[in-house]
């Protein structure tokens, strides 16, 4: 009787239709709305993916980081989110893992080189 | 019409207008049926009771709930109330049963606080002291200490209606609601009940 159908319904329409494509380890730039009182912009965020997570489902999630003044700084951006606009692809990158946490131990260069995707 | 019975679908997020994400329950609300109209004449005060759900084989529908009305005129046994008695943007009163969580102890059951679990200290998660001695003699009445937690009424004030879906009979509620998925819930509106 329970109908969990529902709940993917709902989901489904809180879904992007058009999902931009990229992957762990790829370096991207991230526009994302900013309120600054009135005015909307968008502002980029460029670093790499170190993570994607929740799959195909409208919770779905990735986070960018990046190197600011050499302190790590990284953002979580819900991938269905309204206020989450393009995703640029800047570089793509050859990783062997899912989840990049090993960049977060690594010091000055190292921290930002991935090897380049053919 | 004050209120609907529910049935709890479970949980998910979703945006609203300005791009904030929003938790939500989902709730299948309705429709209900007008079981017995309770008037002044008859009955002292004036209620209208719903039913939730039909039974295979009994007329009786399987939930009933009695909501008290400041106008009982106009209601007739058998007919039917479903979601578009509420409004985005309302607030409402929710009533269900809380989870159960069986016997447990006072730090999950009254928020005591522990006691040192390393250094040296042997008190870990025990009550205390529960009273004085020869003088009462006795615990006191309504001493807090462990048992069972948990599956007993609850009810949430406050809580926003984000979304209306009337085809599906549905009902997107801001935040948590009392009890487990598939859990019977009442949703309430109205100071009287509230």
């Amino acid at each position: 009787m329970l109908n969990k159908n529902a709940i993917k319904e709902i989901e489904q329409k809180e879904m992007k239709k058009e999902i931009p494509e990229f992957n762990v380890g790829d370096t991207v730039k991230v526009f994302s709305e900013i309120r600054e009182g009135d005015k909307k912009r968008m502002q980029g965020f460029e670093g790499i993916v170190i993570k994607r997570q929740g799959g195909t489902g409208s919770r779905a999630t990735f986070v960018v980081r990046r190197l600011v003044q050499g302190v790590g700084v990284e953002r979580t951006f819900p991938l269905h989110s309204p206020k989450v606009g393009q995703v640029k692809v800047m570089k793509k990158g050859r990783v062997r893992r899912a989840k990049l946490y090993y960049l977060r131990k690594r010091i000055g260069s190292a921290a930002t080189r991935i090897e380049e995707a053919k | 019409m004050n209120g609907l019975i529910g049935r709890k679908i479970g949980m998910t997020q979703v945006y609203d207008k300005e791009g904030r994400l929003i938790p939500v329950t989902v709730i299948e609300a309705g429709p209900c049926v007008v079981n017995q109209v309770k008037t002044m004449e008859k009955d002292g005060y004036r209620a209208v009771q719903i039913g939730f759900m039909k039974q295979k084989k009994k007329e009786k529908p399987l939930h009933l709930k009695e909501f008290k009305a400041d106008k009982v005129e106009g209601i007739v046994k058998g007919q039917e109330f479903k979601v578009d008695i509420f409004a985005e943007g309302e607030r409402i009163k929710v009533s269900g049963t809380s989870i159960g969580k069986g016997t447990q102890g006072t730090v999950k059951r009254h928020h005591f606080h522990r006691g040192d679990m390393a250094h040296g200290s042997k008190f870990h998660r025990l009550p205390g002291s529960i009273g004085a001695g020869t003088t009462p003699g006795r615990v006191l009445k309504g001493m807090r200490m462990a048992g069972r937690m948990g599956n007993e009424a609850v009810s949430q004030k406050n809580v926003l209606i984000v979304k209306i879906d009337l085809e599906k009979n549905m009902i997107l509620l801001k935040g948590a609601v009392p009890g487990c998925d598939n859990a019977i819930v009442v949703l309430n509106k109205g100071k009287k009940n509230g």
